[in-house]
């Protein structure tokens, strides 16, 4: 692994370091960011690293003259808390003062940074670790100055609040009255450094509001949205409402009438597949955002559809039914399942249906960008400004230096905005007319135009035998992949994709199978949160249910039972036909471990008041799954009323996480987590209809108390319906850590459709619930 | 036409229909107020128009003429704000970051203007009154079960504050 870096944001690391002690850490270790070097980082010893990106993550760490503190995150912010997580880990070990830290933002730049790719739930699992040693590594360094100057062993003295504290003498030191002694001192190698054990930590695992909490609350804080240049525009843009159609012909005329709109200019249609590439189209662009909607509106676009006008949800899922009853292609194969289910006592089988699902990020997409002669500077709420760098380099003919993509707070993201089509609109539109152009997209480009979460057929079948166990499970899935998106002819969902909850099913059934079915895309498929192990825990996880039942077993023992004795799974010995997939984690690092399952399971219950009577009319069940290497239980108490509308009295989460960082963020996220699982599995569904998506903005708010299953709206949960009480146990631990942000979401629907049977008798098993509990309210 | 805004006055002369959301960002540059849909359906544009909670996107500017326009840069120096510790808060703000109510912050503005709205009116709401009031609010990261605990510590601020109020175990 490199050891030194060049380092190529030389002028900006030469204001960093002037004067203060810059470090820089990788996975291999920390050094010094002189202020004099020549090109490369002055370093601990090392050999100059290859050309290209180094593979190490980097994180900065600055400590001024003044005693202030700079981390600098290079994760994007979308309400998860990363900044204030990772800049809590540094300022831990460094035993800086929090009120003497400023977190910023890094810009898009791989060669410094390394990936800052904000997905996959991966933050704290990547940097955690990196961030520590950086902030321990300063403190070794200050530690030694103050010994230096006051003639002592450095054993003698500490690091104390942004202090240096000699105990024997109670003399005690600023750390930047230091920095000029400690910037010249050896930097400490890895081995050498001492970390803080859990007892002596200091902001780890505590509660400290996050960085930007008091800008939220008065309206201070700068998204994408709020970013502004002199002599700015405002574009909007009118797409092709058909994934892979085209202009056929624009009438311009009364878009030009509208006072404000400047220039209309066509955008470059990008065939499909279009990866990350934006759509093409017509954009107006406006002296302010309602002149360039209105311009918008005016426009006359005859559009050429193209292949894709055929797509009809309703015909589509009658074809991934078809697929999803047919052999598939086989990813985990164990023992024999024809002859199992043959031979069982009971034999069941279920399909499940889950539909599109729209990001719908509260900020839509929006991006500000200013191309000159010399280059392009954008600002964007951006879950990739890497990727979105080198696609702006691409496709403006510039070199990558000649790119700078500044991350803005992101108004939610969701995997939205790991797309950087949006911000290359406005890169190409601020060429076009020669000054900054933001680009708005509308809630109703939005959902027309998404990266959608994909659409699932889930087929199961289960075999139990005369004691009521699981002998034979075979699990198959239709649904378009991702793939699809940046490639043709992808029809199978990929191995990372099967791992997300079939390929990696813990339970210790004799005989399984696995398998993918065919399914052919017809729009953008992208990464939503928690991605593909949507469909598919939604599909165990209910499917579980429908086995203990048959089995007349309670769920939770049911579930304990088909883990067995506490194990690791052996996934050498899975049967698995691809390449084992962990969330780009060693099964090493990060077994699949059934006791851990074991413990949120019975935690969830234990907490939920599992087995104690409830009115009549509710019902509580649970669901667990492991994802992004974290385990999560759910368990939910739904009440559902006589008119078949539902409320949800308590949802109970367990977290098994590994080490935690900020446990108050940890218990947000598995809080929003939670709603966002009911939102989909409730309200959740994008249509299509001619091509086109039908849904045209949100569902307004008077339709969503009846359930309403209008067609035009997307339906996201309001706080009417939120859950009355949100309980969230995170079990403490000191392992390796896992993800937050996504696992919270896959077990809650299976969760809530399981207490809906308890409740009703009626099984859902078609995505979103919305109507379907019209007069089931009274059986209970 | 003249309108205040936070206690400024300003004379607008452009498109009388542009709605009010657009004319604080983008011509007075205040963009602590959000868009979020443009139909009134998600509640981020929310503003006070004389101290009334209003969809920012649905309110032409005209609407507001000779009226005076709230919004969240201005909260904290209304009448029902009190100042707080450090820094001028309104009370809905205080409570807000005592219950770490946001996560990606982007619908809290209009979340804040809608609750000071409620507790103008109903300055000790139920869970019902608050469910009534805050559900043309949307929030995607799901911040809901703390919106109504941030409005019930609100309100016992509120009530705390008030010399004549009852005792409620404060001395």
């Amino acid at each position: 692994m490199a050891d030194i870096r060049e380092i190529d944001r030389r002028e900006f690391l030469h204001g960093l370091a002037a004067g203060g002690l810059l470090l820089v850490a990788t996975a291999s270790g920390c050094r010094r960011v002189s202020d004099t070097f020549g090109g490369t980082a002055a370093g601990s010893g090392g050999t100059p690293a290859p050309d290209g990106p180094p593979l190490a993550p980097a994180v900065y760490l600055r400590i001024a003259p003044t005693g202030d503190v700079t981390i600098i995150v290079h994760r994007s912010e979308m309400g998860q808390g990363t900044k204030t997580s990772l800049a809590m880990a540094a300022a831990d070990e460094l035993e800086a003062d929090w009120a003497r830290v400023r977190v910023e933002q890094a810009p898009g730049d791989e060669k410094t940074y390394g990936s800052q790719d904000t997905d996959g739930s991966w933050s704290i699992r990547g940097f955690l670790q990196p961030l520590r040693e950086a902030g321990a590594t300063a403190r070794a360094m200050l530690e030694a100055a103050a010994a230096r100057r006051w003639g002592v062993p450095v054993s003698d003295v500490a690091a104390r609040q942004n202090q240096v504290v000699h105990a024997s003498s109670g003399r005690t030191i600023g750390f930047g009255e230091l920095v000029a002694v400690a910037r010249t001192l050896p930097v400490p190698p890895k081995e050498q450094l001492r970390l803080k054990q859990p007892s002596e930590y200091r902001y780890i695992g505590k509660e400290i509001p996050a960085v930007d909490l008091a800008d939220i609350t008065v309206g201070r804080a700068r998204f994408g949205i709020d970013q502004r240049l002199p002599g700015m525009r405002y574009a909007v843009v009118a797409r092709p409402p058909v994934y892979g159609g085209t202009v056929a012909s624009v009438d311009e005329r009364a878009a030009r009438a509208v006072p404000g709109v400047e220039r209309i200019v066509r955008l470059p249609h990008t065939p499909v597949p279009s990866g990350m590439s934006p759509l093409g189209g017509v954009a107006v662009v406006a002296r302010n955002t309602w002149a360039a909607i209105q311009g918008r509106n005016a426009l006359r676009i005859t559009w050429h559809d193209g292949p894709n006008a055929s797509y009809d949800s309703g015909t589509y899922r009658a074809a991934l039914e078809r697929s999803a009853r047919s052999a598939g292609k086989v990813a985990r194969a164990q023992g024999n399942t024809a002859t199992a289910l043959a031979g069982a006592a009971k034999r069941i089988a279920a399909e499940y249906y889950i539909p599109h699902l729209a990001h719908a990020p509260m900020e839509a997409p929006v991006a500000l960008a200013n191309v000159t002669s010399t280059g392009c500077e954008v600002w964007a709420p951006t879950q990739a400004p890497q990727g979105a760098r080198d696609a702006l380099a691409k496709v403006l003919g510039l070199s990558a230096d000649a790119v700078k993509v500044n991350v803005t707070l992101l108004g939610g993201a969701f995997g939205r905005k790991s797309f950087p089509d949006f911000i290359i609109e406005a890169a190409l539109l601020s060429r076009a007319v020669g000054a900054p152009v933001k680009v708005q997209w509308t809630r109703e480009d939005d959902l027309q135009h998404d990266y959608l979460h994909t659409v699932a057929v889930e087929r199961l079948e289960g075999g139990l035998d005369t004691d009521g166990k699981v002998v034979a499970w075979v699990h198959r899935s239709a649904l378009p992949s991702i793939g699809s998106t940046f490639a043709s002819h992808v029809l199978y969902q990929d191995d990372g994709e099967m791992a997300q909850g079939i390929t990696d099913l813990p339970y210790a059934i004799p005989n399984l199978r696995g398998e993918a079915g065919p399914a052919t895309p017809h729009t953008r498929i992208g990464w939503y949160r928690s991605v593909i192990n949507i469909p598919h825990a939604f599909a165990i996880g209910s499917f579980i249910d429908e086995l203990a039942h048959a089995a007349g077993k309670d769920t939770r023992t049911f579930i304990a039972e088909m883990l067995g004795p506490d194990h690791i799974v052996d996934m050498t010995r899975a049967g698995l036909t691809g390449k084992p997939q962990n969330y780009d984690a060693s099964f090493d690092e990060y077994p699949i471990d059934t006791a851990r399952y074991r413990g949120v399971l019975e935690l969830a219950a234990q907490q939920a008041g599992w087995g104690q009577p409830l009115p009549a009319g509710q019902g509580r069940r649970i669901a667990v799954h492991r994802s992004f290497l974290s385990y999560v239980a759910s368990v939910v108490q739904v009440e559902v009323h006589p008119d078949g509308t539902l409320s949800i009295p308590r949802v109970d989460v367990a977290v098994d996480a590994g080490t935690i960082v900020h446990p108050e963020r940890v218990r947000a996220q598995m809080e929003g987590a939670t709603i966002m699982g009911l939102s989909n599995a409730l309200h959740g569904e994008i249509t299509f209809k001619g091509g086109r998506v039908e849904q045209v903005n949100f569902a307004p708010p008077q339709l969503a108390a009846a359930g309403d299953t209008q067609r035009t709206g997307y339906q996201i949960m309001r706080l009417d319906e939120a859950p009355r009480e949100i309980h969230v146990h995170v079990v403490p631990s000191t392992g390796k850590p896992g993800g937050i942000g996504e696992p919270g979401v896959p077990p809650t629907a299976p969760a809530l459709c399981n207490a809906i049977f308890a409740a009703t008798g009626k099984r859902i098993r078609t995505l979103p619930v919305a109507g379907q509990l019209a007069g089931t309210g009274a059986i209970a | 036409m003249e309108l205040t805004v936070n206690g400024t006055r300003h004379t607008y002369t452009g498109d009388p229909a542009m709605p009010l959301l657009w004319y604080v960002r983008d011509e007075l540059g205040l963009t602590g107020t959000k868009y979020g849909c443009g139909i009134g359906a998600c509640g981020a544009c929310t503003v006070h128009l004389d101290g009334v909670a209003v969809r920012g996107c649905q309110t032409p500017v005209s609407a507001a003429a000779g009226r005076a326009v709230t919004t969240i840069e201005g909260l904290a120096a209304t009448t029902s704000g009190r100042p707080g510790p450090g820094e001028q808060l309104h009370v809905v703000q205080r409570a807000w970051r005592t219950h770490n109510v946001p996560q990606c912050g982007y619908c809290q503005a209009g979340q804040i203007m809608q609750a000071a709205s409620l507790l103008a009116r109903t300055p000790a709401p139920t869970d019902a009154e608050i469910d009534a009031a805050m559900r043309g609010n949307l929030c995607r990261c799901g911040t809901y079960t703390r919106i109504r605990a941030a409005i019930h510590t609100a309100a016992g601020d509120l009530a705390g504050a008030k010399p004549s109020a009852p005792s409620n175990g404060r001395s």
